[in-house]
């Protein structure tokens, strides 16, 4: 496992500025999630790091190391490709070998076997070991490809939204697999996903990129708490922060545009009148839908609220975030 | 996988279909049973009219086809000691004596070299020319694809005389290897266009990601491109295969003493004292075979789906 230290890379595929100016350090050990819209950058991120593209500017280490000049093989990384890229003509345990008896690792057989069973046995694909890779579920291939980055021991996990395709227990379970394995190997990943659950359970720290740049990196409580700009602060929560005009509220510090709230800034049952417009009953939560001088907010109420479509319910922000009219925050007067 | 149609189809389109199947298969198959039969035939059974349908089989044709022999009048067959064998007694029963082998059989196996080894060049350098147009930034790709194509939109003949004159020039005449050459020159453009069907379809995810589990490029494209690409390569064989094998104007011009190959020689035979065709049909026959077993074993690769369903896309 090893430090991985970017800095200000770019790139561009054409017009297209896919990575402008990142610098960044995973820490030996830190589990790093990427949030960012689609299109932010965050694949192109992990295949400079692997090395599968070249930087038009800037420079990559690992463990200290300028990686400039090395193949995707001598940098030892392992990835999971967001598309899970099994080899189709091979077993899934030829596909879980294949990384170790590559040029480069040269495993010994038995050292092969039991790694191939350890980590079956986790992904619980023991059963399905000499099943042909296209003989299996979108799950159990997702698993199998996460499985042929875990047999190696990198200096990084790259893994590009590998949970995605996966169903919601089997999600859980391996999130909570993953993080066992970062925890106890001390391995350092740098993880891509959409999902807030598993950025904020899994992440030691979260790097939020927009327009090819790292617009903020901190902690997940950082992140979620103090946002640098509106649209890191859309990245997190559900349901996502309500966005408004910032005068609709009083109270609002010169030069804001935009008032952001979460559910959790907005107080029921004082100041000013809202309309309910929809209802939704989760069991554990009840998020409202309401209607505020024209504009739309969703927030949570308890979940044996009895409110109904149609009610009125009385608002006021608290401890809102503001933001400027170019997105950045503006700091609580105070 | 495979498709499944939403209604099963009925029993009459069952037998329609099934008929119009055999029908096919009867046309198609009837030049070629004739071939066959013909060359177990003996010399008046294979013209005689009405045509024989049924006929007591003989080997005439078949020991034609592999000796030359010459007439000898009974006083000379009596003198000589009883037939070695039943190639001898066949020959002898018509009054002839085996003079030596035909050149059937080195014929045979220029065709089998030339053929094959041209096949082989073919897909060996177009597969990697492929891959190299399907995966890398080649300047001016297009351009140079179309030239490629643009080679066969000649028929190759036109340039026979050219040709003529360079492999006279250069001593390719009448040797394996020019033929070879030509027939790779002819072959490699079809090879490089299927072939880069084939491997476009192939998704890079996989190679990239043997790139990442510690492969070189080379060992990826060995590992995992040409497993993949194993459809594609078989049915591009066969193609190159088939215009190699049945190749005859070139063959014709090109070759005489030493490189001929079967093609141009099987006519010859009937020269040889009055028409043969049961011998013509036994070479015919012969000849079928290489390029009938050379699919047959590569069937398997054929009949598979191209695409895999291993990507999600």
């Amino acid at each position: 496992m090893a430090e991985v230290v970017l800095s200000h890379l770019m790139k561009s595929f054409g017009p297209v500025a896919a990575t402008q100016d990142v610098s960044m350090t995973v820490p030996d050990g830190a589990f790093v999630v990427l949030l960012g819209p689609s299109g932010a950058g965050k694949t192109t991120l992990l295949r400079l790091i692997s090395g599968l593209d070249k930087p038009d500017a800037g420079s990559i280490s690992i463990g200290g190391q300028d990686v400039a000049r090395l193949t995707p093989a001598e940098r030892n990384v392992a990835m999971v490709f967001q598309q899970y890229s099994l080899y189709p003509h091979l077993t899934v345990r030829q596909n879980l070998e294949f990384p170790l008896k590559s040029p480069v690792l040269r495993t010994p057989q038995a050292e092969i076997d039991s790694k191939v069973a350890k980590v079956a046995e986790v992904l619980r694909i023991s059963h399905k070991l000499d099943n042909k890779a296209t003989n299996l579920s979108g799950g159990e291939m997702q698993r199998v490809s996460i499985g042929r980055a875990l047999v190696r021991n990198p200096s990084i996990y790259l893994m590009d939204e590998p949970l995605s395709s996966l169903d919601a227990k089997l999600r859980a379970d391996l999130r909570i697999e993953l993080k066992r394995i970062q925890s106890d190997l001390g391995a350092t990943i740098l993880y891509v996903t959409h999902d807030q659950i598993e950025a904020m359970t899994l992440a030691t720290h979260v790097g939020v990129l927009d327009h090819g740049r790292l617009v903020q990196f901190g902690t997940p409580r950082e992140i979620y708490e103090s946002p640098l700009t509106l649209s890191v602060a859309q990245r997190l929560g559900q349901p996502r922060i309500n966005a408004l005009p910032a005068n609709l509220f009083p109270g609002a510090p010169s030069g804001a545009a935009t008032i952001a709230l979460r559910p959790e800034h907005i107080r029921l049952g004082e100041g000013q009148e809202a309309r309910v417009t929809r209802v939704e009953r989760l069991g554990d939560q009840t998020r409202l839908h309401l209607r505020y001088q024209g504009h739309v907010l969703v927030t949570v109420a308890d979940p044996q609220s009895r409110l109904e479509m149609g009610d009125a319910v009385a608002i006021r922000p608290e401890n809102p975030l503001y933001f400027d009219p170019q997105g950045a925050r503006i700091a609580r007067k105070g | 996988m495979s498709a499944y149609s939403v209604t099963a189809p009925s029993r009459r389109s069952k037998l329609v279909a099934g008929a119009l199947v055999l029908l096919y298969t009867v046309i198609t198959l009837l030049p070629l049973l004739w071939i066959i039969s013909t060359g177990f035939k003996t010399g008046p059974d294979s013209i005689a009219y009405p045509p024989k349908v049924f006929f007591s089989p003989s080997l005439e044709g078949y020991v034609n086809l592999f000796t030359s022999r010459t007439r000898a009048t009974n006083e000379q067959l009596a003198e000589m000691p009883p037939p070695a064998n039943w190639v001898d007694e066949i020959v002898r029963r018509r009054n002839e004596v085996i003079t030596g082998p035909s050149r059937f059989g080195e014929r045979f196996m220029n065709s089998v070299i030339i053929g094959f080894g041209s096949t082989f060049l073919s897909i060996f350098l177009g597969t990697l020319a492929a891959y190299a147009f399907s995966r890398f930034r080649v300047p001016l790709k297009d351009d140079l694809m179309f030239f490629i194509l643009s080679t066969r939109m000649m028929p190759p003949i036109a340039v026979a005389i050219p040709i003529f004159l360079m492999f006279r020039g250069l001593g390719l005449s009448d040797t394996h290897l020019g033929m070879i050459l030509l027939y790779t020159g002819v072959n490699i453009s079809l090879a490089v266009w299927l072939l880069k069907g084939f491997i476009d379809e192939i998704p890079r995810e996989y190679e990239e990601a043997a790139l990442i589990d510690g492969y070189t490029r080379f060992q990826a494209f060995r590992k995992v491109v040409l497993p993949q690409a194993a459809t594609g390569i078989a049915s591009t064989a066969i193609f190159c295969l088939i215009f190699a094998w049945n190749e005859y104007a070139f063959a014709v011009l090109l070759t005489s003493g030493n490189a001929q190959t079967a093609p141009p020689f099987i006519p010859t035979i009937i020269g040889v004292g009055g028409q043969d065709w049961p011998a013509v049909a036994a070479g015919a026959t012969l000849f079928l075979l290489p390029v009938m077993v050379f699919t047959i074993l590569l069937r398997k690769h054929l009949l598979r789906g191209i695409t895999f369903g291993a990507v999600r896309k």
